[in-house]
């Protein structure tokens, strides 16, 4: 069986491709959504590595919290995205400037 | 052995997130994204959290990466006007990554091995010992997450919603508060003779 670091640095390297895929893909909405999904993805492993070799099940009760709040987001994300796309005919990141942010 | 599968699996995980953030076409970014949740599917289930594992697939395989395609798919969208820019901070989010990730390693990469706990041969199922402590303990987290999920289906349906306007409809509250001065108008004529 892996030991418990391996797990975790599984999870780091995971997390560090998603932060580079923002950095990447910064005009593209939907690969930015991804990535997102990528990230809680290498959350939830680390809780679960957490989780097992600490013989708790409280990690897993929160990896189904985090699934559940991270398709709700990823729900409303895509609907603005569609509603975005429907009024300004771009999800190019560098065209959002209406509110001169 | 099942350290074989667990590389396998990690291997299968890093290049397909790599693909995802890389790959041109987006539709080809969320089917990698599926394959990366396939593998990490199985690692979950190498650390016995079996219910976990299909639950991703299921919810996410089958739900949101399919929402994610059909989303794709049906916005006409130019994918090459939004890829410039890519060479140029191409340098700049390997040095984050790196960096991040050489951090990360030095702190969790030392982590020391917790004796393994005894698993005791009674131990309940998975699923059933998830089953208890959810329905009880965190009974009304679970309400929340219950919550959470009717006000996305409701902020969803309400973002992405627009009224038809050829189709005729009654307007049910107009046609109620209608008086019978607005519909009826009495006109004063002279009776009309025969010829």
């Amino acid at each position: 069986m892996p030991g418990l670091h391996e797990f975790l640095v599984l999870g780091a390297v995971l997390f560090c491709i998603s932060i580079a895929g923002i950095f990447l893909n910064r005009k593209n909405l939907i690969i930015l959504l991804m990535c997102i999904e990528l990230m809680l993805l290498s959350v939830n492993l680390n809780f679960i590595a957490f989780s097992y070799f600490n013989a708790d099940i409280a990690g897993q009760i929160f990896v189904f919290f985090i699934l559940t709040v991270a398709a709700a987001e990823s729900a409303i994300g895509l609907a603005i995205l569609v509603v975005l796309f429907r009024n300004k005919n771009t999800i190019n990141v560098d065209d959002l400037e209406t509110m001169k942010g | 052995m099942i350290k074989f599968i667990f590389y396998l699996f990690a291997l299968i995980l890093i290049f397909a997130a790599s693909r995802v953030i890389t790959v041109k076409n987006p539709v080809h970014a969320a089917l990698f994204l599926v394959l990366a949740f396939f593998s990490s599917a199985a690692i979950w289930l190498l650390l016995q959290a079996e219910f976990l594992a299909i639950a991703l697939i299921l919810v996410y395989v089958g739900a949101v990466m399919v929402l994610f395609l059909f989303v794709v798919m049906m916005l006409d969208i130019n994918f090459t006007q939004l890829r410039e820019g890519f060479v140029r901070h191409l340098p700049i989010a390997g040095i984050v990554g790196a960096l991040i990730l050489l951090e990360m390693v030095l702190v969790v990469g030392t982590w020391h091995q917790v004796p393994m706990p005894e698993i005791a041969a009674d131990a309940l199922p998975n699923i059933e010992a998830l089953g208890q402590v959810l329905y009880t303990e965190y009974v009304y987290p679970f309400e929340i997450a219950a919550v959470i999920l009717l006000v996305a289906m409701i902020a969803a349906i309400a973002l992405t919603l627009r009224p038809r306007r050829q189709t005729k409809t009654q307007k049910p509250e107009q046609q109620v508060n209608v008086r019978r001065s607005e519909r009826v108008r009495l006109v004063k004529m002279p009776a009309e003779s025969k010829e």
